[in-house]
């Protein structure tokens, strides 16, 4: 579905990406794991287009993402839920909806997205209920629906999503993460970026460890929850204690 | 004061008060898109008045009006072209000081092409002795034809920006940039939008008010003023609170003359700027709720 080859990317003279190689099968959630600061956010901007790549190439359904503006990217099929969510918080939940819908709206004509935004409730129901409130009165959790289920508006053959689970109560952080199974099963591809390693590798079926802008390491993601080098650094030695309750 | 001189200044008050209104509007056109606020905004009207002036010779009243609209609503999708498109992220203060610029550049180009002398549209209906009779009171004619003009361009853009999805796509750029890319929304254009219809209505309303207020190049400086002033009173953003606001500032205005100089009657609307930034800054008008999600 998309594949990064030799990926440099960064923000002016600053390289934060150094030689990215990685791909993503449809179907899969793939996740990126890795400290703060190590280039997972600026990776998955690049791929959106917000950031220009200096070298390197990502492939997204053979086409070349660097040919394409950001707004662009999201007309193919690639879309993105930003890191802090990011919602138009001076608009109603609806019309959040509703211009996340603008690609599927151009593409399949009004009532298709009409259609989409049912489907979306269906997922969301709470959504539904705060469909007239301002966004940006939204908790947390809610806010980051919102994100996911306007970024779903748009149709996306691949969604990215940027730690999702900033900031969230435990509890909110599994619902999220039920929804981002329950899209994977619903035949989306998912690129998650998280720094909450166990969460993200509990629901992966492969992951990519990055360190200051390298990866460090790749598979299946029940091996990087057992590799020694992984719990150490980002599972935490008492993890087990902890989350398996 | 009797009944007469009453109405006589109510009258007064509204058409200008429409005028600033009309203004103001304009500005929270393009701070509805881009978050920015355009001090050459009052330009835009002058612009529209000169032209629709010069292109008279050539052909009649409503196509020299169309006509200086069009041509304002290049000028103003240039301007963006050029000066603001490529900007990389900019700060608000650094768009205030370029729109500044901006204001200074067009008035020193409108005095090269038009010079120092006033210029002023015929009236639409009748002269300037026409009047007709309202409450008792004699009104000229082309006071309708401000208000009426103004009236239709603001119920327009409302239904424009809240019923339409292009309107909305505007507003959402507005609210967060970013993710409005991330929407699919190609961004730069609906600025470009935004200088465009922001330029179009306030070339139409310098022409409407040409007859009564007259054209000259450097007005633009006293309207934007008093336009932001009305922006800022209604609650930066909201059109229908400009338009209450501008007729507020405009019959304060008018009644001030019989208590104060004429000669204070700018410091009236600097003194209710100063006094709403201070107490209410998110307007009369404005939700504080909506302006606490606002970054400026």
């Amino acid at each position: 579905m998309i594949t990064i080859q030799n990926l440099d990317s960064g923000y002016g003279k600053l390289r934060v990406l150094k030689g990215i190689s990685m791909h993503v099968d449809a179907g899969e959630i793939v996740t990126i794991i890795g400290a703060n600061g190590a280039g997972k956010t600026t990776l998955l901007n690049t791929i959106a287009g917000l950031v220009r790549p200096v070298n390197g190439k990502i492939i997204f359904n053979q086409q070349d993402l660097s040919l394409f503006k950001a707004h662009q990217i999201v007309a193919l099929g690639c879309s993105l839920v930003p890191e802090g969510r990011q919602v138009f918080a001076t608009m109603s939940v609806e019309e959040n909806l509703v211009l996340g819908g603008h690609v599927c709206s151009k593409k399949h004509g009004r009532s298709t997205a009409a259609g989409e935004l049912e489907r979306q409730y269906a997922l969301f129901p709470v959504l539904k209920e705060r469909r007239g409130q301002l966004a940006g009165t939204l908790s947390g959790g809610e806010q980051q629906m919102l994100a996911m289920a306007r970024a779903l508006m748009a149709r996306p053959t691949l969604i990215m999503m940027d730690e999702p689970s900033t900031g969230l109560a435990p509890l909110i952080v599994m619902e999220i993460f039920r929804i981002v199974q329950k899209m994977r099963d619903e035949g989306n591809t998912v690129l998650l970026v998280e720094q909450n390693a166990r969460a993200a590798l509990g629901i992966a079926d492969r992951g990519y460890v990055l360190e200051t802008g390298k990866i460090v390491l790749q598979g299946p993601a029940a091996e990087l929850i057992e590799d020694g080098e992984v719990k150490r650094a980002y599972l935490g030695r008492d993890y087990e204690t902890i989350t398996d309750r | 004061m009797n009944p007469d001189l009453f109405f006589q200044y109510l009258f007064a008050g509204i058409s200008y008060g429409i005028i600033y209104a009309i203004v103001g509007v304009g500005f929270n056109i393009i701070y509805n898109t881009t978050g920015i606020i355009n001090f050459a905004q009052g330009e835009f009207v002058m612009l529209g008045g000169m032209i629709a002036f010069s292109l008279l010779q050539w052909m009649p009243l409503p196509l020299a009006i169309a006509a200086a609209v069009a041509v304002t609503m290049v000028v103003g999708a240039l301007i963006e072209i050029v000066f603001i498109r490529w900007l990389d992220r900019p700060s608000v203060l650094r768009m205030i000081i370029i729109t500044i610029g901006l204001s200074i550049l067009i008035r020193e180009v409108a005095l090269h092409i038009w010079g120092e002398s006033i210029r002023a549209l015929p009236y639409f209906y009748g002269n300037e002795i026409t009047t007709v009779s309202i409450a008792g009171v004699k009104v000229s004619p082309q006071v309708l034809w401000v208000v009426g003009i103004c009236s239709v361009i603001v119920g327009t853009l409302n239904l424009f920006f809240y019923a339409s999805p292009l309107g909305r796509e505007m507003r959402a750029c507005a609210a967060n940039r970013t993710a409005a890319t991330l929407c699919g929304i190609n961004t730069n254009n609906m600025v470009t939008l935004s200088f465009m219809l922001s330029a179009g209505i306030g070339a139409l309303a310098g022409c409407v008010m040409s007859p009564i207020t007259y054209t000259s190049y450097d007005m633009g400086t006293g309207l934007a003023i008093k336009g932001f002033t009305v922006a800022i009173l209604g609650g930066l953003g909201n059109s229908l609170a400009a338009v209450a606001a501008g007729l507020l500032l405009g019959i304060i205005e008018a009644f001030s003359i019989s208590v104060v100089p004429l000669a204070f009657q700018d410091a009236i609307a600097i003194t209710i700027l100063l006094i709403i930034l201070f107490v209410r800054p998110h307007g009369l008008f404005g939700s504080k709720e909506a302006a606490s999600l606002k970054e400026f």
